[in-house]
């Protein structure tokens, strides 16, 4: 094994490839991986952020949703109340109408049974009076008796 | 050597000569014909194939990662660039891990001896005698294809890493106490001498027991492939598939440990005491 210029040629060699990579090679790929390094970093990061506004979101969607579920609610049971109200005013109102349609048409019936009862009473006593006469034969005056007829037809 | 029925070790030793150019006593300015003439040549010649085969695959990383880098950007990566930040991530971990002080090189510097070592020693797993057979068939003799398996390979990069380890010792703590670093400890000012020989060796040491470390796992990994072609060809799976797939770790577990050691070293550079 013998030494020789070889060992100068190689040791050129040698710093001319490490000056070729100082200068071309490691600087853009170092550069590069750093730069992508601080992208992945970056991405993660909003990715996470993301994650966090997302998550914020879906509460404020669940808060919004528990209100609207409580106004529902209440806007029913107002209803209801609402409704049951209007049902009561309608039957009280009913009943009203039908108590006073009652009292009305009593007292209707009661005047026409009194004016019947008038109108009997006039024909009883006049039935009577043509009955008395026939059992009498004739001539009761009129005048003599009526006012003993009507006081009949008072009491009937 | 170039015999046609070439012996065991002749086809051994045949594998392991670099095609070497350079100045011969005799020949003067020319390519070696074989171990022994470039042996004669000393120190001023070259191994065309390692600096070769090296410098096309430190060009294959770049292009790669260049690529990647091209392409680079922050949102979806795809294809290359998926390859390449697996790569430039697992090189950045180890480095944030074991290199505290702050530095635009060390990173590059690691990413670098860790891609180019890696593709230096995949090349190993081609079949050993394919691209010195296509080479042969070209008319060049000697062709070593693994760079690192050339100890002119590791040992150039060990001392790249040994020029930054001063540099930065410099740098951070200054002549006064880089020397200081070197004299004054473990013993105190009295056995400065033996304090500096101690420190010296364990200064020298990094390099050289990184290049040889290096150097040693690809070079003995070479020899076995080397050992088990001489089996007959119907018989050459059994061995070699077993070591080729254990071979996939070390590759990659010999350039780990070049840049964690690279990185660990220059971490101690940075460090004041």
């Amino acid at each position: 094994m013998n030494l020789n210029l070889t060992l100068v040629g190689q040791l050129i060699a040698f710093l001319i490839f490490v000056w070729f990579c100082m200068k071309f090679v490691w600087p853009p790929i170092t550069a590069a991986m750093a730069e992508r390094q601080k992208k992945i970093a970056e991405g993660l990061d909003a990715a996470d952020r993301a994650a966090r506004s997302l998550e914020d979101a879906r509460a404020q969607v669940e808060q919004e949703l528990q209100q609207a579920r409580a106004q529902i609610t209440e806007m029913i049971e107002q209803a209801n109340r609402r409704a049951n109200q209007i049902v009561e005013e309608a039957q009280d109102k009913a009943r009203l109408e039908a108590e006073k349609i009652m009292a009305s048409s009593s007292a209707q019936i009661a005047q026409d049974v009194a004016q019947a009862r008038e109108s009997l009473r006039g024909e009883v006593a006049s039935l009577a009076l043509v009955g008395a006469e026939r059992i009498l034969g004739a001539s009761v005056d009129k005048a003599a008796h009526s006012k003993l007829l009507a006081d009949l037809a008072e009491q009937l | 050597m170039a015999s046609e029925n070439p012996t065991a070790t002749e086809y051994i030793r045949h594998h392991l000569t670099n095609l070497t150019f350079g100045y011969h006593p005799e020949n003067g300015w020319s390519f070696a014909h074989g171990g022994q003439e470039a042996t004669e040549m000393g120190f001023m010649a070259i191994h065309v194939d390692t600096v070769g085969w090296s410098f096309a695959l430190g060009i294959v990383f770049s292009i790669i990662f260049y690529l990647g880098a091209k392409r680079a950007t922050s949102g979806v990566p795809s294809g290359i660039l998926n390859a390449v930040e697996a790569v430039v991530d697992f090189v950045d971990n180890s480095v944030r891990e074991s290199f505290h002080g702050k530095s635009a090189l060390i990173a590059p510097l690691a990413l670098t001896i860790f891609g180019w070592i890696f593709m230096m020693n995949l090349v190993k797993l081609l079949p050993i005698d394919f691209v010195p057979a296509l080479f042969k068939a070209a008319g060049v003799e000697y062709m070593k294809i693994v760079p690192t398996t050339d100890l002119n390979a590791t040992l150039g990069m060990a001392l790249g890493v040994f020029v930054l380890i001063i540099f930065y010792s410099l740098k951070i703590k200054g002549a006064a106490g880089f020397i200081g670093e070197l004299t004054l400890q473990p013993f105190g000012k009295w056995l400065l001498p033996f304090n500096f020989l101690l420190e010296g060796v364990g200064l020298i040491a990094k390099p050289i027991s990184l290049a040889l470390r290096l150097f040693g796992n690809m070079y003995a990994g070479e020899l076995i492939f080397l050992l088990i072609a001489l089996l007959p060809f119907y018989l050459q799976w059994v061995l070699s598939v077993p070591w080729a797939i254990f071979h996939i770790f070390v590759i990659i577990l010999q350039a780990f440990i070049f840049m964690m050691l690279t990185i660990c070293y220059l971490s101690m550079a940075h460090e004041h005491h």
